[in-house]
């Protein structure tokens, strides 16, 4: 094995969450804790991207990565917002049909 | 193992999968939620040990407390008004054994092949930072993730806060039909802790949003803060939506694609192509964008908080 860097060590942390998030999803019984679920994917994959852009200091990391991360934090929070909606949408659906 | 920095990667890593794993495990939605805010702030943290300030920050407004705060209120809605209470019914029974151990070995299996592809890839290999670090003189500010963020890669910024505008739009379109039984907002907030803390907050993101240049910070991480101040505008009740105020939100909800755009085609000619800003003036322009981008994010948000559009008394609402 290698020397260990602060990117290995955050890299396979970020792997593991992936694996997490993914194994939530499919397994997930209700909406919220699938949308909970997909959300730890998408921050375990922007960690995979953080730790591959970083360079042993003095170097600076890589901020191309970085850009596309915090795009796409931003586009996950419109998607998270969107299904929230469509959870409260269908939930009082599914009141209206039980009374 | 001698550095004591790599003992603390080692915990934090520890820690950030073991919440994770908790997310998900503990039984409770709000608990869930609570789990999920816990979880990002510690991500926030390694991104700092990453030497991604700017994604830390993002991570943590944008990811972890508008998110939180979004998820919060869907929970109110689906407990009928309060965070407290029991959860509707799950969609299904338990799921069966043969299902579960497929879907565990398929998600082991897409999780190897990511570690396969991140472990096989040059490690701290030279990325194009050499290239960022080149055409940055050119790039009209001193901070590579926001000459990335507004000139390199800027249609891909432009197309995010489009993505943004469509996320506000639907919202309120499905929300539209939701039985008038829920009211948009439950919370009640000490006004006397809102009036100490709002000037404090506008401050933070006006500087967030000019430090961009030139350090960590710029019009998402500003926006995000400002979002923040519009939430709690919203729960201490020193604003509430009135219908007479629709235009002027939809007009804020536009201006930072609008402004985005016309700046970027209006570039265009004399040789240049559309992005090219003119690099004297490229500061300037960058930080026009950077300005209409962070209102206009700041109020989506607080809308996507918000849900509903503020409906006008007098008509009636058509399903």
């Amino acid at each position: 094995m290698t020397e260990m860097t602060p990117a290995m060590i955050h890299g396979l942390a970020g792997i593991a969450v992936f694996g997490i998030g993914l194994m939530g999803a499919l397994a997930a019984t209700d909406r919220l804790r699938r949308l909970v679920a997909l959300k730890l994917c998408a921050v375990g994959a922007g960690f995979v991207l953080v730790a591959a852009a970083w360079r042993t200091p003095p170097a600076a990391p890589d901020p191309v990565p970085h850009a596309l991360v915090i795009t796409g934090i931003v586009v996950m929070i419109s998607a998270a917002a969107v299904a929230l909606a469509i959870i409260r949408r269908l939930h009082s659906l599914e009141a209206e049909t039980d009374e | 193992m001698t550095e004591p920095l790599l003992v603390f990667d080692l915990l934090l890593a520890g820690v950030v999968v073991a919440v994770a794993a908790l997310t998900l495990l503990v039984r409770d939605a709000f608990a869930m939620i609570v789990a999920f805010v816990v979880f990002g702030i510690f991500v926030a943290i390694a991104f700092v040990r990453l030497a991604a300030p700017d994604v830390a920050l993002a991570e943590a407004a944008i990811g972890t407390g508008v998110t939180g705060a979004l998820m919060l209120r869907a929970l109110a809605h689906l407990r009928g008004g309060s965070l407290s209470g029991k959860d509707p019914a799950p969609l299904s029974g338990p799921t069966r054994a043969t299902t579960l151990g497929i879907d565990g070995t398929l998600a082991v299996c897409v999780t190897v092949a990511l570690g396969i592809a991140f472990f096989g890839a040059p490690q701290a290999g030279p990325g194009i930072e050499a290239e960022v670090a080149a055409a940055l003189p050119q790039s009209g500010v001193a901070h590579p993730v926001t000459a990335v963020l507004l000139n390199f890669r800027s249609y891909d910024t432009l197309m995010e806060i489009v993505v943004l505008l469509a996320a506000v739009i639907v919202v309120w379109q499905v929300d539209r039909g939701l039985s008038g039984a829920s009211d948009p907002l439950t919370g009640e907030v000490y006004q006397g802790f809102a009036r100490v803390i709002l000037p404090v907050a506008v401050t933070v993101g006006g500087y967030l949003l000019w430090i961009g240049a030139a350090a960590p910070g710029g019009a998402f991480q500003a926006g995000a803060v400002l979002a923040a101040v519009a939430v709690l505008v919203l729960l201490s009740r020193l604003y509430t939506p009135a219908a007479a105020h629709r235009h002027l939100i939809r007009a804020t909800f536009v201006a930072g694609t609008v402004v985005f755009a016309a700046v970027a085609l209006g570039v265009a000619g004399a040789g240049r192509t559309a992005f090219e800003y003119p690099p004297g003036h490229a500061k300037s322009l960058i930080l026009l964008i950077e300005s209409a981008l962070t209102i206009s994010i700041a109020v989506t948000l607080g809308a996507l908080f918000h849900g509903r559009e503020p409906a006008s008394p007098l008509r009636k609402e058509t399903r």
